[in-house]
Order: structure tokens, then sequence, then C-alpha cells
């Protein structure tokens, strides 16, 4: 079973449907008692500090903590994987779950005066081993749409990187039974079905 | 690294795909949703449908197909044609569209640009924009005009200006279509696409002209562009987008 948590943040009928394709029935819930068990999977689009206020307010930042805590798998992705940090640059600075020690900071163009912003488009991935990636390529491809990035402080958390705009970032981190994409895997063709199928078969372990 | 991307524009005409020279003289070649569902399969990054008919019978896009492409697509997709307001984008979001594309009405409500961000975000509201050749004047120093109405209509704007304007306000990606290049299939507008892809800080999809792979990569390299749209090419010249990407990638242009 996976739940999605719908906080306010942007629409999930994508991922939703995504889920769909590959015959599961998601639920989601919009406050944190409707939580019945099983994987959970933490999206979002929009600015740091709205979708902070609606975590909270739906109970979804305890829902949150007592999942990792208990080792249930759980996946961000985007606007997700940015609260799961620390404290993010965005909105005059926003305090994040902390779940993962970093921070979230925002593109810099005079690094890269050519490069557009929003990040937009397909790029390539460089990761690390993990239950996760499973049978993906080295160097595949996944669709991005983001201004801002998040960097762990410790590295080990950086599962797979992505160059853009002068940065190596971080573009899947994870730590015990949480993992979560910068890209959109719901957006992302194959690889991102691929990678979504993997996280409904995966039990939370790292190796 | 960053690749570039190859859209596949499909127009819907009474929920039928069709295609026009220069706006006029519609043949029909299909489903839309099957036809995005083959591209989506033979490698396209992206798709945009314009429902060309929705304007002029003043209704939002054909939502019923939006919600059958977000099904059947697992890549991103953006729909156009028929947009009032924040309430059509909204309806167009949640049926499952990842961007909607503003024509017509941003320029003659630019503020929409700015409203469907704020409600949003920039990376949904793709600024589409057809542009037409004109002499260089004061009040049009690029050399190219904004037209609006399915290119019927002038506005007397510059199109370089607009561009940037539009961006301000609140565009994340402009789709850039050349009226006098489209269905001629003789080579994207170079030089209107360079000048508005160095002049805005978010991506630009090329549109109007591709005939060959070798337009595309042109308008990749010396356009500048950040994508390039594709018509005909794919739904009756007989390419296939997994052969255009791979003429792509021999001419050295990342692609997925």
């Amino acid at each position: 079973m996976i739940t999605i948590l719908d906080y306010g943040a942007g629409n999930l009928t994508s991922v939703r449907l995504a889920f769909e394709r590959l015959g599961e029935q998601p639920e989601i819930i919009t406050d944190a008692a409707q939580y019945k068990g099983g994987r959970i999977l933490f999206p979002g689009v929009g600015s740091a500090a709205s979708g902070m206020a609606g975590v909270q307010a739906r109970g979804f930042d305890q829902l949150l903590r007592n999942a990792v805590a208990q080792g249930t798998p759980v996946m961000g992705i985007c606007l997700g994987m940015q609260l799961l940090l620390g404290v993010s640059a965005e909105d005059g600075g926003t305090q994040g779950l902390n779940l993962i020690a970093g921070d979230c900071r925002e593109f810099d163009r005079t690094k890269q005066p050519d490069a557009k912003i929003p990040h937009m488009g397909w790029n390539t991935l460089r990761y690390t081993a993990h239950p996760l990636f499973e049978g993906l390529k080295q160097d595949a491809a996944f669709y991005f749409v983001h201004s801002y990035f998040v960097t762990p402080e410790n590295p080990a958390h950086v599962l797979g990187v992505t160059d853009y705009c002068g940065e190596s970032f971080a573009a899947v981190v994870g730590s015990g039974s949480l993992f979560a994409t910068q890209f959109h895997p719901e957006r992302s063709g194959e690889a991102g079905a691929l990678l979504l199928r993997n996280f409904l078969n995966w039990e939370g372990a790292c190796s | 690294m960053l690749l570039k991307r190859l859209i596949v524009c499909l127009d819907v005409r009474n929920g039928r795909v069709t295609k026009g020279v220069k706006f006029k003289g519609n043949v029909d070649v299909g489903d839309p949703v099957e036809m995005a569902a083959q591209y989506c399969k033979d490698g396209a990054d992206e798709l945009v449908f314009y429902d060309i008919t929705a304007s002029a019978e003043h209704r939002c896009c054909d939502l019923d197909m939006v919600a059958r492409a977000a099904r059947a697509l697992s890549v991103p997709f953006t729909v156009g044609g028929g947009i009032r307001g924040v309430e059509d984008m909204r309806a167009a979001l949640l049926a499952g569209a990842d961007k909607v594309s503003l024509n017509s009405l941003a320029v003659e409500s630019p503020e929409i640009l700015t409203e469907g961000a704020k409600a949003f975000g920039r990376q949904c509201v793709v600024l589409g924009m057809d542009a037409k050749r004109v002499p260089v004047s004061a009040a049009i120093p690029s050399g190219y005009e904004v037209v609006i109405r399915g290119g019927r209509q002038p506005t007397g704007r510059d199109a370089l200006a607009w561009a940037k304007e539009a961006v301000a306000r609140g565009a994340g990606e402009i789709c850039l279509n050349a009226i006098d290049t489209d269905g001629v299939r003789e080579g994207y507008e170079l030089p209107i696409t360079r000048m508005v892809s160095e002049a805005v800080s978010v991506p630009v999809i090329a549109s109007g002209g591709a005939g060959t792979p070798q337009h595309l990569v042109d308008v990749l390299t010396e356009g500048r562009a950040d994508a390039a749209l594709v018509a005909s090419m794919v739904h009756t010249m007989g390419y296939t987008c997994g052969g255009i990407k791979q003429a792509l990638r021999d001419a050295g242009i990342p692609m997925r």
C-alpha cells in the first residue's frame, strides 16, 4: 500500500497516475490522522514556506518523523525532498524537517550566466549503490523542474548527483528508509517508472 | 549534463490531430492521445497539445483529452488553446497537464502570467508566442512582430521586447513560433530564436519550420534553443522521434 501526502503544494495528479500505471491504487491523504500505514510518498511543487506550513498544519511533520524512526519507506520528490533538509534559503529562510542535515539554496547564475533558471528539462544522473537504482543505467536522464537544490552535510547522504549551473548538486539523497529525488520520476519516462517500481518493492533497508 | 529536448506538437481540432500550413488548410492525421503515447514510447521528451478551435468556440481546452493524456503519458506535457483565466489553468493542471501555454490571452491581459505564476509556480506557465518578420522600425526594433489569434491579428508589438516582458511578469518558458516558417519545412527562424534565447533567463522552445533533422541541429546550436518542436515531420513526413534524436546525437547534440 502506498500513501501520498497532499499538503496543498501542487497537484498530485501525475504522481497518482504514475503509480496507477504500475498497477497500484495510491491512497491520497490530507491529514496525518487518515494514515493507515504502508510506504509514504511525499511530493510537492511550490515554495518552501507555504509547503512547510501545509505540512505542519496537517500533522505530516510528525507522521514523517515517526515513519523514518520506524523504518517505513518514504520517498520525497522535488519540494518534498527539499523540505526533508534543515534550512531552505527560499522565502527568506524556511526551517525544514531536518530529517537529513543540510541546506537548500538557489542556483547562482553568476557561476554560469547562460544557464536558464528554473533548471527545466532532462538531465543525467550519476548514482551510488542503492537498492532503488537496481536496473538503472548510469547517466540515465530524468526530468527536472526547480530553482533550488539541496546540499546534505554528510556526503554519505548524497545518493546521486547531477551537473547544472556550475554545480554538481545532490539530485538524490537518502538515509535509512528515506529516499528523495529532486527530479520528477513520475514524469521521467521508463527510467522514472523503474525507480517508482523499485520503491514499491523496497523494504526500507540500504543494502 | 542538461540535454536538449525534442518536443512533439499536436494541433487538436474537434478532438482530432490536424496539421496545417501557416494555420490554414488543416488535414486530419489521428487521435491525439494515441499518437502522443506512441511518440512518448518512441522517445519524445515532451508533448504539446493545442486545442486550436477552443478559443474561437469560447471554451477551455478539452479537459477530457487532457485527463486521458495524463493517464497515458509518462513524460511532461503542455496544453494550450482556449485558456481564459486562472481557473481554466487550474482545471487543465488538475486534469494532469504539467504546463499551460498562454498566447493571445497573455498579450491582451498580461497579468495572467503573474497570476498563473503566483498560483501554480512559473514552471507551469509557458508563453506561447507567434512572431512574424516585419521591417525594422522604431516600434519593432527586432524586426519581428507579435501576432495573435492564430497569426491573423498583428499587435504592433516587438517580439523580443514582449518575450522579456513576459518573463519579467512570470512566464517560466517560452515557446516561440515563427509564422513565416511554420508548416513550410525549410528550417526554423534562427535569428529571432537566438535573440530571444540569449535575452531571457528561461528556456526557449523553437517552433515552426522543421523539415529535416539538420533544421533541429541548426536551431539547437546556432539558434541557441533549449528545445525544438516538431509536428509534421513525425505526423506525416515519415520521421520518427527515435530517428530524429539519433541524428541529433550523431551531430554532437546531447539528447536523452
